[in-house]
């Protein structure tokens, strides 16, 4: 049956974290932020988005705070819509369309197909620039005044209606809209053209197939919006009227266009979590991932289908009826390739033997949560039960369970999975479980009664509410303090892990994938000499066999 | 990083530990560094569509919308300027695809030559831009910014073109919505004169870069990358001319 | 026409094809020619075929833009299959926005 860790790690009173490695083999500030080493970059681009999600968590924090009483006391009215504006737009465009792809991705693409690097490395360092560049824009946003028409931009309130910061949000997201742009060019060029020997496509990692996806999404879907938020600036800026309805243009025009690029993003924000989910399961229920080619496609299909359904966001914008209707059936069939993942993870830990350590526990999270998630969106996607439920908190609730039940559980999961390979030192075990179940706890008292709220009737992006709603509001608001606990423990522990960790050696969870053969930290180059690939992904067996050689040598 | 890449380049490049100095150590060998960087391109390409993309679906939306508008304003470009900027960018993309030929054939002198008639219609392609954009400055076509609805209102205000097309007056919101089609134009032949400028920047580096002979000795990559961003601007004007230059230019 | 040769040059591999000339010189007269049709036919009255030959003659200067002078002719499946996505993506954006917009006119059921 199952035992509860999986952990196995050298013998403490002689391990060593290797005296060269990624971290060490070059010095000083300049070797970092010149770094065209795609491990650099990813922790490059960990610390920025890190700093972009505790500015938005930050603008959370206040929301769920003015939301404890039915009264708007606490800040004033347009203060609030400018809070959960930074909040969307910082959380969306600066923490989780890039965290996992940029962090994760970056670090581990080259190190599971057994590459020295990504294809382009001079992109991908010019890639985090533009992220900077982008994110200045948003920081100059919030600090000469915000921004007030919420992250979706909706014309005409922000092209005529408002006069807060839109052109510099607008540059922000475009020029950051760019930084994703090349890091998808890199990720799709790297895995076709530099996977090692032997590294054929049905051997790749599932996580692979999975940012392959999302890359497929960031080039094509996100000069659309770019062209969008140009367009906005113009219009703020020289007067161009194309959505103007005054001068014989169309706000809805912008709502696809956003749209466009905005339904695809959300799969941008959950397709690499999924990735982290599969390989997690595998390796913490020691089986092959159950149908791994379903799974693969399964990718692919979410990435292809979501450039279909961009209109549901618009059922109560004044799109046709006709139109209304096929984008409702395409958008039912998201769900076929998401329940096909969500059953083969299941038919993975059945027999499995399953070991609860924190990734474990997070995935247990994630498989929950994003069940729930997906399910209501299905409901949503209904045409009736959407004109009931949009812009309600029940919408609020919903793609909180998805990205943030689904995708940050999946990424910490991922973290923590990883950590060992990127610092070479283990995380505090009992304090990692104990964040992940709070982290569960937390988010469903969040946003469970969002649920409840949204379906009796509470609008989102209002400051105060009828007094009935408090009770849950309360229980929302109470839910987000717990949460809060769960994030700010691993940014404890993680950090203090750094030093004082257990060393880890290079594969702490017998896992199979390329990225455990090497040392932890691993070097520069990667690997000492290019691997070459002969066997399937997620063979324990070849693992075991592998194992045995290398001690008897 | 250096001494212990060049060790290791092992299973794929064999023995061969001597590559020429343009590969960079990331790769095993330059073939797999030349696909690498064509099929980047590619995808760059990819996204340029999609980015012009979403102007040419507004374009369309418009057009359906106000037609009367669009040729109306269709009928005050100069539809001779339109046929030579389309001629001049065609012929810059001939001489930039005789260019790469010159790259990958070694051909110095050639090249140089090639890339100079490249950038040098590329300036007169940018230049005849500019002198039509301010053809409409002056004449109060320019929505946002300096707009009238006069020569749609009242065509024959505008003798030059009336007498070629004797258009119909337009009603007075019909005659607004031609501020649609200028929007579009602009956005339009603004965004392709920004990806022109940028190309033209580029081959100024690429000319001085040649005549240190970077391209002929082997390394073509950059050349041939270039080229396909060159001829993809070029496609974006030939779509980019019958749109906007000849709605219903029948009398 | 297509007069192309193997790259001599041992490092390149044989996957370039070095596209004479000619060829490109021919293309360049063809997409002239076109560009003088196509302003041509845009002074007869075809009615709502004017655009429709307009942006038929424009995708036929494409093609053989993109099959001669960016050598998809002679590049790789994957190449290919780049390209052939990016316009399927490009159409998706047009015409699933444009039905709205057409379908709208038909009202309710
Ligand atoms: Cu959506």
């Amino acid at each position: 049956m199952s035992t509860s860790t999986l952990v196995t790690l050298p013998d403490q009173s002689t391990a060593k974290i290797p005296k060269v490695n990624f971290l060490n083999q070059e010095n000083g500030l300049l070797s970092w932020i010149l770094t065209l080493d795609h491990k650099r970059i990813a922790i490059l681009y960990l610390i920025t988005t890190v700093f972009f999600f505790m500015i938005g968590g930050a603008a959370a924090a206040v929301i769920r705070l003015e939301l404890l009483t039915p009264a708007g006391d606490l800040v004033a009215a347009d203060t609030y819509n400018k809070l959960f504006s930074i909040h969307g737009i910082i959380m969306v465009f600066f923490f989780l369309v890039p965290i996992a792809p940029a962090v994760l991705g970056n670090f581990l693409i080259p190190l599971m197909i057994g590459a020295r690097d990504v294809a382009l490395p001079r992109v991908n360092l010019l890639s985090w620039y533009l992220f900077v560049i982008g994110g200045c824009f948003e920081l100059y946003m919030i600090i000469f005044g915000g921004v007030d028409t919420g992250w979706t931009f909706t014309t005409p309130l922000s092209t005529h209606y408002v006069n807060t910061h839109v052109v510099g949000a607008a540059m922000g997201i475009f020029i950051a809209g760019f930084s994703s742009i090349l890091t998808g060019i890199n990720f799709i060029v790297t895995i076709h053209k530099m996977r090692a020997p032997g590294m054929t496509w049905f051997r790749l990692p599932l996580f692979i197939w999975s940012f392959y996806a999302t890359s497929i999404i960031f080039v094509l879907a996100t000069p659309v919006i770019a062209i969008a938020m140009v367009l906005i600036v113009l219009e703020r800026v020289v007067g161009i009227g194309v959505f103007d309805p005054a001068r014989g243009g169309d706000p809805i025009l912008f709502q696809h266009l956003f749209w466009f690029y905005s339904h695809p993003a959300v799969y941008v924000m959950i397709l690499p979590g999924m990735g982290v989910i599969s390989e997690v399961v595998s390796t913490f229920s020691r089986k092959r991932v159950f149908g791994y080619t379903a799974v693969a496609f399964s990718s692919v299909a979410i990435a292809v289908f979501s450039f279909f359904v961009w209109a549901h966001h618009m059922f109560i914008m004044g799109i046709s009826n006709y139109s209304a209707l096929v984008f409702s059936l395409m958008t039912m069939l998201v769900a076929v390739p998401s329940a096909i993942k969500v059953f083969n993870w299941s038919a993975t830990m059945y027999k499995g033997s399953i070991h609860f350590d924190t990734p474990m526990i997070y995935t247990l999270g994630f498989l929950g949560l994003f069940t729930i998630g997906g399910l209501t969106g299905v409901f949503l996607a209904t045409l009736g039960m959407d004109i009931h439920l949009t812009e309600t908190y029940f919408i609020v609730a919903h793609f909180h369970y998805v990205m943030v039940g689904g995708m940050v559980s999946a990424l910490m999961a991922g973290i923590h999975f990883w950590w060992p390979k990127i610092t070479g030192r283990m995380y505090p075990e009992s304090l990692g479980r104990l964040a992940a179940i709070i982290l569960f706890i937390g988010f469903n008292l969040t946003f469970f009664p969002q649920f409840i709220l949204g379906y009796l009737g509470m609008p989102r992006r209002y400051w105060s509410y009828p007094p009935e709603f408090q009770v849950l509001n309360v229980f929302s608001s109470a839910g987000a303090t717990i949460l809060a606990i769960g994030y700010l423990l691993p940014f404890l522990y993680l950090p203090w892990s750094i030093t004082y960790g257990e060393i880890a050696g290079s594969n702490p969870w017998k896992a199979t994938g390329l990225e455990w053969q090497t040392q932890s930290p691993p070097l520069m180059e990667n690997f000492p000499e290019i691997p070459i690939m002969d066997h399937e992904a997620y063979d324990y067996d070849w693992l075991e066999r592998h194992q045995q050689e290398v001690a008897s040598v | 990083m250096s001494e212990t890449a060049s060790t290791t380049h092992g299973v794929l490049a064999g023995a061969q530990h001597e590559h020429p100095p343009y590969q960079r150590h990331h790769f095993s060998s330059v073939a797999q560094q030349f696909d690498a960087s064509n099929f980047a391109m590619w995808l760059f390409l990819l996204t340029e569509i999609m980015f012009f993309g979403g102007l040419f679906t507004s374009y369309l939306i418009m057009r359906n919308w106000y037609y009367p508008a669009f040729v109306a304003g269709s009928h005050q470009l100069s539809i001779f300027l339109g046929t030579t900027m389309t001629a001049v960018l065609i012929i810059s993309s001939f001489t930039m695809a005789m260019a790469v030929w010159c790259a990958e054939t070694g051909r110095k002198r050639d090249l140089i030559l090639s890339l100079s008639l490249t950038l040098l219609l590329g300036v007169v392609f940018l230049c005849l831009k500019g002198f039509e954009w301010h053809g409409e400055w002056v004449e109060y076509h320019v929505p946002g910014l300096r707009f009238s609805v006069e020569n749609f209102v009242n065509p024959a205000s505008d003798p030059q073109v009336f007498k070629e097309y004797h258009d119909k007056p337009l009603a007075t919101d019909m005659a607004e919505n031609v501020g649609q089609y200028f929007f579009l134009y602009f956005v339009m032949t603004g965004m392709h004169a920004l990806h022109m400028i940028i190309g033209v920047s580029v081959l100024t580096f690429m000319i001085l870069r040649a005549r240190a002979g970077d391209y002929t000795s082997g390394h073509v990559t950059f050349v041939e990358n270039f080229g396909l961003y060159w001829h993809f601007v070029d496609i974006v004007w030939i779509f980019l001319f019958p749109l906007l230059y000849l709605i219903s230019r029948h009398s | 026409m297509e007069l192309q040769s193997p790259r001599s040059d041992e490092t390149h591999g044989e996957h370039i094809h070095v596209v004479s000339p000619k060829v490109y010189l021919a293309i360049l007269v063809i997409l002239l020619i076109f560009t003088a049709t196509t302003v041509a036919v845009s002074y007869v009255d075809l009615g709502v075929f004017n655009a429709v030959v307009a942006l038929a003659i424009a995708c036929i200067k494409m093609m053989l833009v993109v099959l001669f002078f960016m050598h998809i002719k002679y590049s790789t499946k994957l190449t290919k299959l780049t390209v052939v996505s990016g316009v399927f993506i490009f159409f998706t954006l047009i015409s699933l926005t444009l039905a709205d917009y057409i379908s709208r006119a038909w009202g309710r059921w």
